[in-house]
C-alpha cells in the first residue's frame, strides 16, 4: 500500500516500461507504416520519461536537456518518415509495409 | 498595488469545504461564465450591430427594444434545435470534435491573468503555454471535419489546420519579442513589469521602437490563428458551406461557436498582455492629479484587461467589413514570404535593442 | 508526496496515457489510432509536469500535438482513399508481437524493481526549469544545440524535397 500511495521513481518507470513494450509491439505487428511510425513516437516518449524521472530524483539537469534534444530530434524524424511514406504511396499507392518488397518499379 | 499579488485566487484556492477542492472548481468556472456571458452579449448581439451600422444597417430590431433581447432568443432557438448526428459520419469523431476544440480553447484561459489578484494558475512558461494549447484547436477541428465525412468540412478542416499552424510561427517569433523585452514567461509578471506612473509609457509598445513591428505581425497572425476576416478562407461561405462546422446543429454548433469566441478574446487578451499592459492602467499621473493610482486596483485590473480586449475584436470586427478575403495562395504568401521574415528581423533588432540600448 | 489528490490525479493521467497508448496501438482504425495519440501526448505532457519540468510539458504539447500529430493525420488522409472513414490495416505476426511484447515488458519491469542502485539524490529537481534550461542551453549544451537547428533545417529541406510534386525533374516518376 505504502508503495501505490506513495508516488516514486518506479511509478514513472513502469509507465515507460509500458509504453515502449506498446510501441515496439506497434513496429512489429502492424502493416500500415504510419501506425509504425506511432509506435516509434511512443518509444521515444517512453525514453523521455525516463530521461525526466531520472532527472528529477537525481536533481541534475542533464536529463531535461537530453529529453529536449530527443523532441526536436522526433520532430525532424517524422517530418522525414512522411515525407518518404508518402513518396512510397505515390509510387506503390499503398503504405502496406509488408508488400512493399521490389526495389524499382 | 492596494493587496497583494494573486489574493483572489489564492484565497479561492484555500477554500477547501470538507476536504473538497471547491474553490479550485470556482476559479476553473470563472473563466467559463465570462467566455459564455461575453460570447453571448458582445459576441452575438455587439457583433451584428456592429456589423450593421457599419454597413449603414440597422441590424436586429424586431425582439425587445433596440434588438436587445435577440441573444436570448438565438439562445432558445439553439437550445431547442434537433442535435443531428449525420448517418454516414463518424460518430466518436464528430462527437468529440467539438469538446477537444473547446478544451483547447479554454484551456488557455487558465493563465490568463484576469486581474492583480485573480490568475487560473500562476505558470513560470504561461505565455508559452497560452500560444502552445492552439495546438489542441488544430486537431479539434481536424477530428470534427474529418468526421463530419462531407468533403466542405474537410477541405474546410485542412484549410483551417494549415493556416493555424503557418501562422503559429510569426505570431510565437513576434510573442518571442515581448517575452525577451520583459526576461520571463510568467504572464502575471509580464505584466507588472510594465506598470508604473506614467501609464502608457511603460507599456512594452512605447518602451521600445521596434516594438511596433512584432505588435502588428502577432495583430495580424492572431486574426489568422482565429480564422477571422480577412483571413476566413476556411469558412468561407461562397466556397465551402461553412467550413468544418457544416454539419453541425444545435448544442454542438454553439461549443464551437464558444470556443471560437473564446479564442478570439484569447489572442486579444495576449497581445493587449505582452504589448500594452496587460491589467495595467494607461491613464498617467499628472502632477497632483494622480489618475494612475486612482485607476489601479483589482478591480480596475479586470476593467483594463477585459476593455482592452474588447477594444481588439471590435478591430477585428472592423476589419471584416473593411478588407476583402485572401486567396489561400495569397494567404500562404502573406504567412512566409513577409510575416515570418519580417518576425526575425524584429527579433534580432530587439535582441540588439536590448543588449546594447538601456 | 503522499498529498491523496496529487496521487489520484497522478494516476488519473497515468491510466490516461497507458489506455490511450493501448488504443493507438491495438485499434484495427488508422484514424482513431491517430486521435488516440492525442491523449497519450497529453497524458504524458501531465506527467511531464509531475517531474517538474514544466517547460518540456510545454513543449511536449508544441512539438508532438502540434507538429507531429497534425502531420500523422495529414499522412494519414493522404494516404488513404480521402472520403473513405473506416480505414482498416491488418495485423502481422500476431503472435511473436505479443511473445516479445510480453517479454521486453517483464525484462524491463524485472530490470527496473530489482535494481536497488535507484537511490533518490537528496537534492530533487524542484520547482521550475526554465531558467536553468536557458543558462544550460548557453553555456554546457551550446554546440548540441546549434547542431539540433542544422540538423532540424536539414530535415527541413529534405522533407520538403522528397514531398514536393514532381514537375518531370530529377526525380523518379
Amino acid at each position: 500500500m505504502e508503495q501505490l500511495t506513495t508516488i516514486g521513481i518506479n511509478h514513472y518507470l513502469t509507465i515507460s516500461a509500458i509504453l515502449f513494450a506498446l510501441g515496439l509491439y506497434a513496429v512489429m505487428t502492424r502493416k500500415n507504416a504510419i501506425v509504425v511510425l506511432m509506435g516509434v513516437e511512443l518509444i521515444l516518449n517512453a525514453a523521455n520519461i525516463n530521461f525526466l524521472a531520472f532527472s528529477h530524483y537525481n536533481g541534475g539537469m542533464e536529463g531535461v536537456m537530453f529529453s529536449l534534444f530527443v523532441i526536436v530530434l522526433a520532430a525532424a524524424e517524422a517530418a522525414v518518415a512522411l515525407a518518404i511514406i508518402i513518396n512510397i504511396y505515390k509510387i506503390f499507392k499503398s503504405v502496406d509495409v509488408s508488400s512493399i518488397d521490389s526495389m524499382k518499379e | 498595488m492596494g493587496n497583494s499579488l494573486n489574493a483572489w485566487s489564492d484565497a479561492l484556492a484555500g477554500f477547501q469545504p470538507a476536504g473538497l477542492p471547491l474553490g479550485l472548481l470556482i476559479i476553473a468556472a470563472i473563466p467559463l461564465v465570462f467566455i459564455a456571458l461575453y460570447a453571448l452579449t458582445y459576441g452575438v448581439y455587439g457583433e451584428r450591430k456592429i456589423s450593421a451600422f457599419m454597413q449603414d444597417r440597422l441590424g436586429p430590431m424586431e425582439v425587445g427594444k433596440w434588438g436587445i433581447l435577440q441573444t436570448l432568443a438565438d439562445i432558445l432557438k439553439l437550445l431547442q434545435k434537433e442535435d443531428i448526428v449525420p448517418t454516414s459520419a463518424d460518430k466518436f469523431l464528430f462527437v468529440i470534435g467539438p469538446g477537444v476544440l473547446f478544451v483547447g480553447s479554454f484551456l488557455a484561459f487558465a493563465v490568463l491573468p484576469f486581474s492583480p489578484a485573480f490568475i487560473g494558475a500562476n505558470l513560470n512558461v504561461g505565455l508559452f503555454f497560452a500560444i502552445g494549447i492552439v495546438a489542441l484547436e488544430v486537431v479539434g477541428i481536424l477530428a470534427a471535419g474529418w468526421g463530419s465525412n462531407n468533403k466542405w468540412s474537410l477541405y474546410g478542416a485542412v484549410r483551417s489546420v494549415a493556416q493555424i499552424v503557418s501562422y503559429e510561427i510569426p505570431a510565437a517569433i513576434a510573442l518571442l519579442c515581448g517575452a525577451m523585452m520583459a526576461g520571463t514567461l510568467d504572464m502575471q509578471q509580464i505584466n507588472i513589469l510594465q506598470s508604473g506612473t506614467y501609464g502608457f509609457a511603460h507599456f512594452f509598445l512605447f518602451q521600445s521602437p521596434i516594438a511596433w513591428l512584432p505588435f502588428l505581425i502577432y495583430f495580424i497572425a492572431s486574426l489568422a490563428e482565429v480564422n477571422r476576416a480577412p483571413f476566413d478562407i476556411p469558412e468561407a461561405e461562397s466556397e465551402l458551406v461553412a467550413g468544418y462546422f457544416t454539419e453541425y446543429s444545435g448544442m454542438k454548433f454553439a461549443v464551437i461557436f464558444l470556443a471560437e469566441y473564446g479564442s478570439m478574446f484569447m489572442v486579444s487578451a495576449i497581445i493587449s498582455i505582452v504589448f500594452l499592459g496587460g491589467w495595467n492602467s494607461p491613464l498617467p499621473n499628472i502632477g497632483p492629479i494622480a489618475l494612475n493610482d486612482m485607476t489601479t486596483g483589482p478591480v480596475w485590473g479586470a476593467f483594463w484587461i477585459i476593455s482592452k480586449g474588447f477594444f481588439f475584436i471590435f478591430v477585428q470586427m472592423w476589419l471584416r467589413w473593411t478588407l476583402p478575403r485572401l486567396r489561400v495562395d495569397q494567404l500562404m504568401y502573406v504567412c512566409w514570404k513577409v510575416l515570418t521574415p519580417f518576425a526575425f528581423v524584429s527579433f534580432v533588432l530587439t535582441a540588439i535593442w536590448e543588449i546594447y540600448v538601456p | 508526496m503522499s498529498n491523496p489528490t496529487y496521487t489520484a490525479i497522478f494516476y488519473l493521467f497515468a491510466a490516461i496515457t497507458v489506455f490511450s497508448a493501448a488504443f493507438v496501438v491495438f485499434s484495427r482504425n488508422v484514424i482513431y489510432s491517430a486521435f488516440s495519440l492525442l491523449f497519450t501526448f497529453f497524458g504524458i505532457a501531465a506527467l511531464y509536469v509531475f517531474l517538474s519540468a514544466d517547460f518540456i510539458a510545454v513543449t511536449q504539447v508544441v512539438v508532438y500535438v502540434g507538429g507531429i500529430l497534425v502531420l500523422l493525420l495529414f499522412g494519414v488522409m493522404f494516404t488513404n482513399n480521402i472520403m473513405d472513414t473506416d480505414l482498416k490495416t491488418d495485423v502481422l505476426h500476431a503472435i511473436p508481437g505479443t511473445f516479445l511484447f510480453l517479454g521486453i515488458l517483464a525484462a524491463l519491469l524485472f530490470t527496473f524493481y530489482t535494481t536497488n542502485g535507484w537511490m533518490p539524490s537528496d537534492t530533487q529537481l524542484q520547482g521550475s526549469v526554465v531558467e536553468r534550461i536557458g543558462f544550460e542551453t548557453m553555456s554546457r549544451y551550446v554546440l548540441p544545440f546549434e547542431m539540433a537547428s542544422i540538423l532540424l533545417l536539414a530535415a527541413l529541406i529534405g522533407a520538403a524535397f522528397l514531398a514536393r510534386y514532381d514537375n518531370g525533374g530529377t526525380n523518379e516518376h
